[in-house]
């Protein structure tokens, strides 16, 4: 494959642009690619979002239905986020069973809805122990230009906001309601290049990176998830700038993520 | 919608002939067909029909997987087609069913009748579907976004394929059948056409229709494939004459 065999010219390319402080595509350090969510881009989805940063592409939606509590939690809803990385998207995804990596992504982006508790969970419960709303967040990847932690967690919790509880054709209630989204986070990527570490990492500067690191923030200054990835290491120097930085750019993503819109 | 709540069957058609959508009995419903929407596919391209969305992309010719499938004097030609959970009113489990594979199978068929595989020996041309939202005839728009997505890879064939379904609603031959009238109607008639030899490569058929019908049906299908046919060439046309202005979004 050819991806394969320009990634070490391209790997040197990068690294060495870093350390004069430039980037491939002539961002800075601390810029993320132009960002932009369609919110309802799916009506079949009872919320849904379609979210890009640069080229990558993800696409998430929504769905609600009548299920039955785990027997641990019987006063609470279902939450249950999957990320799809379909061949489609990229030359080297296979179709089959997900790769651990593609399991990384739907986990990190679950694990900062479900610990920022965007959703209350106990609202989700019909009658306890007994009927709940389950809540689907499925993503599906379109097309995987590097950072799609970031963009599944902007299409993921852009749907969830303008969700709709179909109660209606349910029979649980009389009208459908807004699902209600009490907090807002949002994963914010980083990757070391050398002494550099640089924001929203494009699919050559991923190949290239010597470590990543997510942080994800909610609108009340709290930071509700962090992963490290890839082969390398950070100091707590390195990580506290870090979260600094992902602050700054939580709030900013915060508002496209609300609203819809470009940045 | 949904599976609450006994379904009564709608009124399809107006005595005038009118259908639930608003459509003459030989007309489509909106299209458009966008060339190359992604960035790191070989060929790629979204068609929006009536409320379908779906996104096609291409890869190849590239190395076989699994290698056991190569064969030595041609391509072949794979294709998954997948809807996504959230396409369906209710939630659809995510991964292969039997439905999404025997329409890969009719959809690799029909595009291997087309595409000069026999120039590219030991490689597999792979073409996959992805239906985000879906209205009734997703394989027909599946196809027509994947024939452009080819189109866009540069892979050699005879021609574009448009595809289209036609059927029985009311006891009228209708043309491109929605949601109502494919869930009431009296019969489905997808089919695939390669217009340069007038000849289909994908035909499949359900329900009940008469020979005399089924006649006025093919003749049908055939003509909204060339209307199909003409938006696939514009869209290819819109691709490769501007920079890159092509994008999923109106």
């Amino acid at each position: 494959m050819s991806e394969e065999i320009t990634a070490d010219i391209l790997t040197t390319h990068i690294l060495d642009l870093a350390a004069s402080g430039k980037r491939m595509d002539g961002r800075s350090a601390d810029q993320y690619r132009p960002v932009s969510v369609e919110i309802g881009f799916v009506t079949t989805a009872d919320g849904s979002a379609l979210a890009r940063i640069g080229d990558t592409t993800v696409l998430s939606g929504i769905k609600l239905e009548p299920g039955k509590p785990f027997p641990d939690t019987p006063n609470a809803g279902v939450l249950t986020t999957n990320a799809e990385l379909i061949p489609l998207s990229s030359p080297t995804f296979e179709p089959g069973p997900p790769q651990p990596w593609a399991i990384e992504v739907s986990r990190v982006v679950d694990r900062a809805i479900r610990a920022a508790e965007a959703i209350d969970l106990t609202k989700l419960c019909v009658t306890p122990g007994e009927k709940t709303w389950v809540c689907y967040v499925d993503i599906h990847v379109l097309d995987h230009s590097g950072n799609l932690i970031d963009a599944a967690m902007l299409a993921g919790i852009s749907a969830l906001h303008h969700a709709i509880l179909p109660s209606k054709r349910f029979g649980i209630g009389e009208a459908d309601t807004p699902l209600d989204v009490q907090h807002t986070p949002i994963e914010c990527t980083f990757v070391r290049l050398g002494d550099a570490i640089v924001v929203d990492p494009s699919f050559e500067e991923e190949r290239a990176a010597q470590g990543r690191l997510t942080v994800a923030t909610d609108e009340t200054g709290r930071v509700v998830a962090m992963q490290k990835g890839l082969v390398g290491a950070f100091s707590p120097d390195d990580i506290r700038a870090t979260v600094e930085r992902a602050f700054h750019h939580g709030d900013r993503l915060r508002t496209v993520a609300r609203k819809g819109g470009t940045l | 919608m949904g599976s609450v709540g006994a379904k009564e069957v709608p009124v399809l058609l107006s005595p005038e002939g009118i259908r639930v959508d608003g459509r003459r009995l030989d007309e489509l419903r909106p299209l458009r067909v966008v060339a190359g929407p992604l960035h790191r596919a070989d060929g790629s391209a979204f068609v929006e029909w009536g409320a379908n969305k779906v996104m096609a992309a291409v890869y190849g010719p590239r190395e076989v997987h699994p290698r056991h499938l190569q064969q030595n004097n041609k391509a072949i030609v794979q294709c998954k087609y997948n809807m996504a959970a959230f396409s369906v009113d209710e939630r659809k489990r995510p991964g292969l069913d039997r439905r999404s594979q025997e329409i890969s199978k009719v959809i690799a068929e029909a595009f291997e009748s087309v595409i000069f595989a026999e120039e590219y020996p030991r490689t597999s041309i792979d073409v996959y579907i992805e239906v985000l939202q879906a209205n009734a005839g997703t394989r027909c728009a599946g196809l027509v976004a994947a024939s452009v997505a080819l189109a866009d890879a540069g892979i050699p064939m005879a021609d574009l394929v448009p595809a289209v379904a036609v059927g029985k609603v009311a006891g009228e031959i209708v043309l491109d059948l929605n949601k109502a009238e494919d869930n009431f109607g009296e019969a489905d008639l997808p089919m695939a056409l390669v217009p340069q030899s007038g000849r289909l490569v994908l035909l499949q058929m359900e329900g009940h229709m008469t020979r005399e019908e089924l006649s006025r049906a093919l003749d049908m299908g055939v003509k909204g494939c060339h209307v199909i046919y003409d938006k696939m060439k514009a869209a290819l046309r819109d691709r490769y004459s501007a920079a890159r202005p092509t994008e999923v979004a109106a």
